[in-house]
């Protein structure tokens, strides 16, 4: 018999529809209905085994690669309600479990993942494990940097244009979606490894802007990066932090982060901007806020819900960042306008009246 | 604020296409307003709503939500808003109309919520198009037309088979799918009987339908609180489809990409409040983009947001009630969480099914196919976390003797043409699909010829697989139980297929220690935790999100899905009864599966389980909870006829004792009781061979009733006049049998029918009410006109009804509600039926007499009635008359008489000094119109031309061209009323009737046939339903004609009365 057992003892028995191996991480859940192929290769997830409280759940397949957010399956192990395993849609190329199973992911369907999401809500996040014969070890995921797992390790540049003005992505486990966001907006984008550090000598086209992705973990174990963005500062350049990206400006800039009790992943997180009455919908998947907003920045977004912070901008430069996914994937499009806005505040101007060629980006 | 006083526009009577779903919007707009501290004022004439209650609405009119009517208010009121959102296209097309007008205007009453320009344009459908490709949004290549040889031309550019869709209109009325041009002619023959442009459009076959509810704030923030997926492909209706929510065949992508259009959409109108964007989306695309076109978008509260409330806890009416009045979402927080905000998308942790009730079984000559136009009466909503339990929750919630994806009934009929009934569905359809798969068609075949996803084919094949499993091996362990439970299994069915009982599969599941657990909505999929107690069951699950509540709590049952004979006033009887439960210190559990009411409301009791009304499920619930008791008798049949099962279960039964519920429902059992209390009933009898049948009835006198006790299709009773008719009855009904006798009794002509409805505690009548039909006897007291206070029983006849109501109460011992129907003629009274529940009259009798006849029922419950509260007749001084609304032109073929069975979908009750007055009113209030062009007469038989003598004069003082059929414009003629002689149809000359109302030359038609007459063309049925489907008012009952001649004559409509209901009072 398959289990997941929780730090604190207790078990939930399970039906195997993945790889049969043992595994173990932090115990999260997701409420987001929509975008399992997504979630599971969000690299936030590394070291982190999903629970998703949508019960059906397998229902459209594995579209092809190209649709991914990354290279491969994140999460250590997937937790669900109901697996389907008769799938069907046009883009589908294999099931869900013949995915996790060439991925080498285990995954158990447990009936009552509701009980499992209530424990952790009251609770906070449990370090569990998926037993699939072997005994294995309970694994810490905030105890190391995760960061450095899910960067790449060279400098990446999909499709370059000479005319077009150049983004430098620091990847700190960057979701796809966001360079195809920034490639869709006619921008080059730079994909570099976590550690990069700008003010050192490189051969790189002028940059234009940073941006410091999404990415795993706690904030705190990423220094190096922290280091690298203080140097920014100083550049006089404009930063765009998105997720991890968040905490680690705000700790760069002087602010502080903490652990949420059970964090946020979901879609539909209502987020507030500051001194208005708009509100945006936004996807998630954090499990550390920002705490203390450094000086110099001030509010940008607030969570409707709990009133945690979800974004933070510089009172008179060009330097924010959000705590939410304005890439979506999965997720409502709703603040993908940030990009759009991000990009207004970069003075250089393309280098060519001739524009950059749109390329078309998306799933399809 | 800065409103003080809003008008709040109503649907009206519950019609096909238009039904429960705006008492829940309106309910919940009124409620959201009186939390501002603003007065309202409600226009609906239908009184079986809960809106139309006084703990709601500061001021109703029960009076036509027509411009006319409406226009007066506003003078009398003087309101500063009005809420045209809330009460369907009724309320949309009269607001519309008033703002065209400049009533609006010159009132200076501002429109709530959305623009009207944004009404106008989604209402219209060539301008709707025309908005979106300036939107750069896609729809469907088409073009409007005005008229049929404008539409052929266009049909011709697009290329059949083309689809028809008229604009303003609700349910879909007159659209159709045309293949060739025949085709389309005659649906726009229909068509434009109704509505003056239709759209004539591609038609996309067996694309998915889509359907999201879009929640919009003048500040510009917009959600989308819930999508939907149709499982039934493009082309039939979303109100004829099985919806699922949320939906299940969508990627992220598809999923998203169509939620971002909807909010475009929704911005570019500036819609302020909720709407409902509905798309198609292509399955197979050629080139792999995606491909969708927007079908239409509906700028107000609908059935789809009612549902869409019901499946994710979110208020969708509360909110846009709130936005409209200016309101932040920001502003706005979760009632289910109380935390969080209402800014926000609910996430689900289990999923819903929806599925319509139909009743096309119960009209006469209808055409049982469904598609793109409404005909389905109702609707349940079945909440699992498989799909397959809420599946088969949904199937048996509609109550309809099913028990779950697999119908013994088709099953057993070999003789279906399986692969005819996929491609052209009927309300049967969901159990050919499983009949298909135990016939080994392959999924891929069923999806080419259903157009259904093969996931959900996929899912219901997995239920006829475990059946299929479990009936090679038939022994139970807990391991095959828990998995067949999980997927939906009622104990009846696994019972059926391992031969035992439900109840001995219930001894064995409760041995193995399987029980269903009890989960709440809230909205976040358990992020956060809910303060209200919205709960479902389920097998899939380990624990209960919460404790049962024990003897404090009282379970009241609901009324399952609205359908031909139990509606909305059993909901308004249900929601009465649990505001009273308080009055006793009684926690209230109501269980109901209807996603229209306001009993499913998570506000109204202190727990809602929605949840099937069978006995399994009401068992389980009462198990868990362990209350004081269960009332069975507020929420019409479906709860009545559980008392006898639940009692024999231990369960402590209010009111009446089942074993006296049975005596009176049981037809011998009530029949001797009668016979010993010596009170008369129509002579009756059963029989199983035509020979003792006609005898019978021969010894009786023709015409009699005829019941047959099993019924595989068709109409249920029917009134035979001959010996003839008699035989040829017996040759169609396939089963009489000592099993499945023949009910016949004595008809009696002529006679009066009268209601009593009344409430008893322990035997004694604690408030009891008389109210007459205007019809005589033979039209069911459903349909029937109804008046109160009497006006013409004698007092000797009073005397008797009482004397008779307080032997029956006494010898039943009855405790709570119930009804009684007798015929009266001369002084004679016979009794014809008793139901110890409260019956359809209640809310319309509580209304009009001012006392809540639920309150004394629950009262009596607690055995706390105190005197009796005398209901005085004759201190009333004003008379108020419940009409009966129809939907025969939605149902195709279907004849439009008044009958034994059945057949109006909703009601109304209007209030006036005299009869004619207030009848006036309810029929302007069911669609009747002032006839302004021409009446046509038929009158078959003498008889029916003898007993017209008393109309001829007030027809004359209309001043109006009458037409008639042959002997009938003879007789007119003869008498003073000059009438044009019409052929008819089948004489294939001309003039001819239906080229009459082809040409819209006449607005009235009275058609009585005399059924003693044998014809062999059945002319008479031709010229009702060319009536119907030309959109012509029509009468086929003398009384309520003359009735309705009357008052044309009598009362001038300018100058009617427009009173709220409080200055409607006794003396
Ligand atoms: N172009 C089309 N091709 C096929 N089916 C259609 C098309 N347009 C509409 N329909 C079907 O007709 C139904 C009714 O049309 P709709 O515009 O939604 O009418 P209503 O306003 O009465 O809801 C839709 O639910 C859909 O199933
Ligand atoms: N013996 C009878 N003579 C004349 N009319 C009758 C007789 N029995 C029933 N009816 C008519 O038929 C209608 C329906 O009969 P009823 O027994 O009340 O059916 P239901 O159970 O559907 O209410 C009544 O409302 C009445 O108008
Ligand atoms: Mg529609
Ligand atoms: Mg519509």
């Amino acid at each position: 018999m398959s289990k997941l057992v929780l730090k604190n003892g207790l078990t939930f028995e399970g039906k195997s529809f993945g790889a049969d191996k043992s595994s173990a991480g932090e115990v999260v859940f997701s409420t987001g209905m929509m975008g399992y192929p997504e979630s599971l290769t969000d690299p936030s997830y590394k070291g982190q085994i999903l629970v998703l409280t949508y019960p059906l759940v397998g229902n459209y397949g594995i579209p092809d690669k190209k649709f991914w957010e990354a290279e491969k399956i994140m999460i250590s192990g997937l937790i669900v309600s109901d697996y389907i395993n008769t799938p069907y849609h046009f883009q589908s190329k294999k099931t869900l479990s013949d995915w996790l199973k060439e991925e080498n992911i285990p995954a158990l369907e447990i009936k009552d993942t509701r009980l499992l999401t209530q424990i952790i809500r009251e609770k906070g996040t449990f370090l569990g494990k998926i037993v699939n014969g072997e005994n294995i070890d309970f694994y810490d995921p905030d105890n190391e940097n995760l960061v450095e797992k899910v960067s790449v390790k060279d400098i990446e540049i999909k499709s370059f244009s000479k005319s077009a003005r150049n983004i430098l992505l620091i990847d700190c486990g960057a979701k796809k979606n966001i360079q195809r966001a920034f490639s869709k907006r006619g921008v080059n984008v730079i994909t570099v490894p976590w550690d990069f550090d700008l003010t050192k000598p490189n051969k790189l086209p002028k940059i234009d802007a940073v941006v410091i992705s999404n990415g795993p973990g706690n904030p705190k174990f990423v220094g190096q990066t922290i280091e690298n963005i203080k140097k920014l500062f100083k550049l006089n350049i404009p930063v765009l932090g998105v997720c991890l990206g968040n905490q680690l400006l705000a700790l760069a800039a002087g602010g502080d982060t903490k652990k949420l009790k059970y964090g946020h992943r979901s879609q539909n997180q209502p987020c507030i901007m500051d001194g208005t009455n708009r509100c945006f919908i936004t996807t998630q998947n954090h499990g550390f806020e920002v705490s203390i907003i450094p000086p110099n920045f001030k509010t940008w977004f607030t969570n409707a819900n709990d009133g945690s912070n979800e974004g933070i901008i510089h009172k008179r430069k060009p330097i924010m960042s959000v705590q939410f996914h304005p890439e979506a994937t999965p997720g409502p499009h709703d603040t993908e306008w940030i990009f759009d806005y991000f990009l207004t505040r970069i003075k250089s101007k393309p280098r060519s009246d001739l524009g950059y060629a749109r390329i078309k980006v998306g799933p399809y | 604020m800065k409103f003080s006083k809003v008008i709040i526009l109503g649907s009206g009577a519950l019609k096909i296409g238009e039904a429960g779903e705006f008492d829940y919007s309106g309910s919940q707009a009124i409620k959201a307003l009186k939390e501002e501290g603003i007065k309202t004022v409600l226009v609906n004439p239908n009184i079986a709503t809960i809106q139309t209650s006084k703990l709601l609405a500061d001021t109703v009119y029960f009076l036509p939500v027509t411009p006319q009517f409406v226009e007066k208010i506003i003078k009398k009121e003087k309101p500063d808003g009005i809420l045209l959102s809330f009460g369907g296209q009724t309320a949309l097309n009269c607001g519309l109309e008033l703002n065209e007008k400049g009533i609006l205007k010159k009132h200076k009453v501002e429109i709530l919520g959305s623009p009207i320009s944004a009404i106008e344009i989604s209402e219209d459908r060539q301008k709707f198009a025309n908005h979106l490709l300036r939107t750069g949004i896609s729809t469907p290549v088409s073009q409007s037309a005005k008229t049929i040889a404008e539409a052929l031309k266009i049909a011709d550019k697009i290329g059949y088979p083309v689809m028809v869709r008229s604009g303003f209109a609700l349910g879909g009325q007159g659209s159709g799918i045309a293949q060739k041009e025949t085709e389309l002619k005659q649906i726009l023959n229909i068509g434009f009987s109704f509505v003056s442009q239709v759209l004539i459009e591609k038609y996309l076959h067996h694309y998915k339908e889509i359907e999201y509810e879009v929640v919009r704030d003048s500040f510009d923030n917009c959600v989308t609180v819930c999508n939907m997926e149709n499982m039934d492909p493009l082309g039939i209706h979303t109100g004829e489809s099985i919806v699922i929510a949320p939906s299940q065949t969508l990627t992220n992508y598809e999923y998203h990409t169509l939620r971002s259009i909807a909010i475009k959409i929704v911005r570019s109108l500036g819609i302020v409040g909720e709407c409902n964007v509905q798309f198609a989306l292509n399955p197979n695309p050629k080139d792999g983009h995606l491909e969708y076109f927007v079908i239409e978008l509906n700028a107000r509260l609908s059935r789809s947001s009612a549902l869409a409330s019901k499946a994710t806890g979110y208020p969708l009416a509360y909110v846009a009630a709130k936005l409209a009045l200016g309101k932040s979402l920001t502003e706005l927080t979760n009632k289910v969480t109380k935390v969080t905000q209402f800014c926000f998308e609910p996430a689900l942790d289990y999923v819903t099914v929806k599925i319509p009730r139909w009743d096309i079984d119960k009209f006469k000559n209808a055409e049982q196919g469904i598609g793109s136009s409404m005909k389905s009466v109702g609707e349940v909503m079945g909440i699992g976390r498989t799909f397959e339990e809420a599946y088969q929750k949904a199937i048996r919630m509609l109550d309809l003797d099913f028990e779950g994806a697999i119908s013994t009934d088709v099953s057993e009929n070999k003789s279906l043409n399986i692969k005819k009934l996929l491609v052209s569905p009927t309300p049967n359809r969901i159990f050919i699909i499983a009949e298909a798969l135990y016939r080994n068609f392959s999924v891929e075949k069923i999806y080419s010829l259903t157009g259904i996803d093969p996931w959900f084919i996929y899912r219901i094949k997995n239920i006829v697989d475990e059946e299929k499993e479990l009936l090679k091996n038939k022994s139970l362990n807990r391991n095959n139980l828990l998995h067949l439970k999980q997927l939906g299994f009622s104990d009846k069915r696994i019972g059926a297929l391992t031969s035992q009982t439900g109840l001995d599969v219930r001894k064995i599941r409760k041995r193995l220690g399987i029980l269903p657990y009890i989960f709440q909505i809230d909205t976040l999929a358990g992020e956060f935790p809910a303060q209200t107690n919205y709960l479902y069951l389920t097998y899939n699950g380990a624990h209960n999100d919460i404790k049962g509540s024990g003897k404090k709590s009282v379970i009241v049952l609901g009324s399952g899905p609205y359908r031909i004979g139990s509606s909305v006033e059993f909901d308004w009887t249900s929601v009465a009864a649990v505001q009273r439960l308080k009055k006793h210190n009684k926690d209230s559990i109501v269980i109901n599966c209807n996603p229209e009411t306001v009993s499913t409301d998570y506000d109204i009791s202190k727990r809602l389980y929605f949840e099937e009304l069978t006995f399994e499920r009401i068992a389980d619930i009462y198990e868990f909870e362990n209350p004081f008791g269960v009332i069975v008798s507020v929420g019409g049949q479906t709860p009545n006829n559980r008392a006898k099962s639940l009692k024999k279960y231990g369960c402590n039964i209010l009111g009446t004792d089942p074993a006296n519920i049975e005596r009176a429902e049981d037809r011998s059992k009530f029949s001797a009781l009668l016979d010993k209390l010596s009170v008369d009933q129509p002579a009756w009898d059963k029989f199983n061979t035509l020979k003792k049948a006609t005898e019978f009835a021969e010894k009786v006198g023709f015409p009699v009733l005829v019941r047959p006790s099993f019924v595989l299709s068709g109409s249920n009773m029917k009134i035979i006049y001959s010996k003839d008719e008699l035989v040829k009855f017996f040759e169609k009904i396939s089963v009489i049998s000592s099993d499945y006798p023949l009910t016949v009794s004595k008809f009696v002509e002529d006679a009066k029918e009268i209601e009593i409805d009344a409430v008893a505690q322990k035997g004694i009548i604690k408030v009891f009410a008389v109210s007459e039909h205007i019809e005589n006897a033979g039209v069911h007291s459903g349909d029937a006109s109804i008046i109160f206070p009497p006006q013409k029983i004698y007092l000797e006849t009073m005397k008797k009804l009482r004397q008779i109501s307080e032997n029956l109460a006494k010898t039943l011992s009855i405790t709570g509600p119930f009804n009684i129907q007798c015929l009266a003629k001369d002084n004679d009274i016979s009794v014809i039926e008793i139901n110890l529940r409260s019956s359809r009259t209640f809310p319309f009798i509580s209304k009009v007499t001012g006392v809540n006849f639920m309150d004394i029922a629950v009262d009596a419950f607690f055995n706390s009635c105190g005197d009796e509260t005398r209901i005085n007749f004759a201190s009333y001084n004003f008379v108020a008359a419940k009409v009966a609304q129809f939907s025969f032109s939605r149902l195709t073929g279907a004849d439009p008489v008044l009958d034994v069975e059945m057949t109006s979908t909703g009601e109304v009750a209007c209030f006036g000094e005299d009869v004619e007055e207030a009848f006036l009113k309810a029929e302007l209030s069911v669609g009747g119109k002032i006839p302004e062009k021409g009446i046509f007469i038929s009158l078959g038989g003498d008889e029916n031309k003898i007993n017209f003598l008393n109309m001829i004069e007030h027809i004359k003082s209309l001043s109006l061209p009458v037409f008639a059929t042959e002997r009938t414009s003879k007789f007119l003629s003869e008498n003073g009323l000059p009438a044009k002689k019409l052929y008819k149809i089948h004489e294939g000359k001309s003039p001819n009737i239906l080229e009459y109302f082809q040409r819209g030359k006449i607005d009235l038609a009275i058609n009585i046939t005399d059924y003693y007459l044998k014809r062999d063309v059945d002319d008479d049925y031709h010229i009702r339903r060319f009536a119907v489907d030309h959109n012509i008012s029509l009468f086929t009952n003398l009384k309520k004609a003359g009735l309705f001649v009357k008052a044309l004559s009598t009362k001038k409509i300018d100058n009617l009365p427009v009173k709220s209901w409080d200055e409607y009072k006794s003396s």
